[in-house]
């Protein structure tokens, strides 16, 4: 071997090793982040952190002075973050899947190739100006912040996330499919109720999956329409919590620092598994 | 149900989403109009000036326009070192083996983690340790929050950036593995060429991506209102300033704030609109 042939090969060599160390470092972050919020968290998960309302500041620095843990939890956010993604998810997941079918089924109009790139559009938004939007639209006209706006906002979000992903699965579906239904004598919205619908019920469910998990851990949007709120409530049109809004809020007020982590671990546990849950059926229906 | 009503109800459907966005739009710009009209576009846009005090407000978006492209940029530099291995492992070394599924649900689980949990790591890990490094005497700015931006964009660019490399057809490589090349030779004069576009559109995503991050960025830039004079001081980007005032805002300060939140929404909307031609572009060559 000439010198210049071992030069190469060593170059190819450094090249191999180089990429595995980069590829490899990536792991660190995710490592390091679920590493600190599972030791600074976990031993604040209890009980009544799920069912106690967040304490006020006072309340925290009481305790805090006389060297008690901080009484309360995170309920009032969970069962915010729950009515407005259930509120959000009643409209976004209907009109999200009918609009899916229009675009695959008119893939070659027009119109639908301008709803397309508008989806695109919609997706690549910054969730703070969803947050804007939907101060302008709903918080101006009620006159106070409300969870319907704050589900307004994570309908948005959502909304092209389970377009595209109904449309994806809808075009991959083999015509014959479709053809074999309209060949026994349905009409379109037979065959699509009947046959393109639940043969992509994996795709769509999967896509619904993700989108919840894409919105479920938003703040921006939430904190200019939602508010926040000190108490459970189950009304939709006063000011309500969520998991990341507290945090965000926790953040904010050295009193209530302590409960950050808790709050962290329960909603990035909560975000990975149903990450996590999507692959895997996405993986199993694919096959 | 019969075919009109269907075919009706599928079309209302579809209406749907440019209604959203025409109203995001017009939303946008009639609640930016007095900003605009009180300082002038041009002006608005250029000065650097923002201060509330009552009677002489003066408002302008130059230092959250220059805070966001110093922080996507920086971003964009961080990511690329550790996005482009990981593609590569992914779409050409590894390339359908158990570690590349391995990698790419890490990277999945990283776009995965919400920006405000983003935020809390940088801000109780990444600052003491910024800080400890004699970098910057307060920890956060602007090279604080590219760094963590730089890990939230790796999973955009990486995983589109793989796609792109395991489509170049194996012929193209073969043949410049029967003329001798090594497999490094190959990436370099092979697959990044062929895949070449759509590794840069997949840069450009991810840029468009960093523009609109919010909260990670408002809890790490510093949050000073002027323009930062180098990547180690404090500042605040335009999706940040929107963050931290528009809860407190009114009036002319309100409309300011729609006016850079509408300037944030068509950059983000032409970086995005760019990419994604040129994706297509490179998916159909």
């Amino acid at each position: 071997m000439n010198v210049t042939t071992k030069h190469r090969l060593a170059k190819d060599k450094l090249m191999l090793w180089g990429v595995c160390l980069f590829a490899a470092l990536t792991a660190v972050p995710l490592i390091a982040i679920l590493g600190e919020v599972l030791l600074r968290g976990y031993d604040q998960l209890s009980w009544s952190f799920f069912t106690q309302p967040t304490p006020t500041a006072y309340k925290a620095m009481k305790a805090i002075e006389a060297g008690e843990p901080i009484p309360g939890g995170i309920a009032n956010g969970i069962i915010g973050t729950m009515l407005m993604l259930g509120m959000a998810v009643v409209v976004a997941v209907p009109l999200g899947i009918l609009c899916g079918a229009y675009l695959s089924e008119h893939s070659k109009d027009r119109f639908a190739q301008v709803v397309s790139y508008l989806t695109d559009l919609l997706q690549g938004t910054p969730s703070v100006i969803i947050g804007i939007i939907t101060y302008i639209w709903v918080v101006v006209p009620m006159k106070g912040y409300s969870a319907i706006a704050g589900s307004v906002a994570l309908c948005i979000m959502m909304l092209p996330l389970i377009i595209r992903s109904t449309e994806e699965t809808l075009k991959i579906l083999p015509a014959s499919l479709k053809e074999a239904g309209l060949a026994l004598g349905g009409n379109k919205a037979r065959v699509m109720m009947k046959v393109q619908l639940p043969a992509a019920f994996g795709g769509i469910f999967t896509g619904v999956l993700l989108a919840i998990s894409r919105v479920i851990g938003e703040t921006a949007p939430l904190m200019f329409t939602a508010l926040g709120c000190s108490f459970i409530r189950f009304a939709v049109d006063k000011p309500i919590s969520a998991v990341p809004l507290l945090i965000w809020e926790f953040f904010n007020d050295p009193n209530l620092q302590e409960l950050i982590w808790g709050a962290s671990l329960f909603l990035l546990l909560f975000v990975l598994m149903l990450n996590l849950t999507a692959k895997y059926l996405a993986k199993k229906w694919n096959q | 149900m019969s075919d009109k009503l269907y075919r009706i109800l599928l079309f209302l459907a579809a209406l749907a989403v440019p209604v959203v966005c025409g109203g995001i739009i017009y939303a946008l710009v009639s609640d930016a109009y007095e900003a605009f009209e009180h300082f002038g576009f041009l002006n608005f846009l250029t000065s650097s000036e923002w201060s509330y005090t009552e009677g002489a407000e003066q408002y302008g978006a130059l230092p959250f326009i220059t805070g966001t492209l110093m922080t996507t940029a920086l971003a964009l530099l961080f990511c690329i070192p550790f996005s482009l291995p990981v593609a590569l492992f992914v779409g050409e070394y590894f390339k359908g083996t158990k570690v590349a599924s391995v990698l790419s649900t890490v990277t999945d689980l990283l776009a995965g983690i919400p920006s405000i949990i983003y935020g809390l790591w940088g801000f109780y890990t990444l600052r003491p340790i910024i800080m400890a490094l004699n970098i910057s005497p307060q920890g956060s700015g602007i090279l604080t929050a590219s760094l963590v931006l730089a890990i939230m964009i790796i999973p955009y660019a990486a995983s589109l950036s793989a796609e792109f490399i395991k489509m170049v057809p194996n012929d193209l490589k073969e043949g410049a593995y029967s003329l001798g090349a090594t497999r490094a030779e190959v990436i370099r004069k092979v697959v990044f060429p062929v895949a070449g576009s759509g590794i840069f559109s997949s840069y450009i995503l991810a840029i468009g991506r960093a523009l609109g991050e919010t909260m990670t960025v408002t809890m790490l830039i510093g949050n000073t209102n002027n323009i930062p004079s180098s990547i180690t001081s404090t500042g605040n980007s335009m999706a940040s300033i929107i963050a931290n005032q528009f809860g407190e805002a009114d009036d002319l300060r309100l409309s300011s704030l729609i006016a850079i939140g509408l300037i944030l929404f068509l950059i983000t909307a032409i970086i995005n609109m760019i990419g994604k031609v040129m994706i297509k572009r490179a998916r159909i060559a």
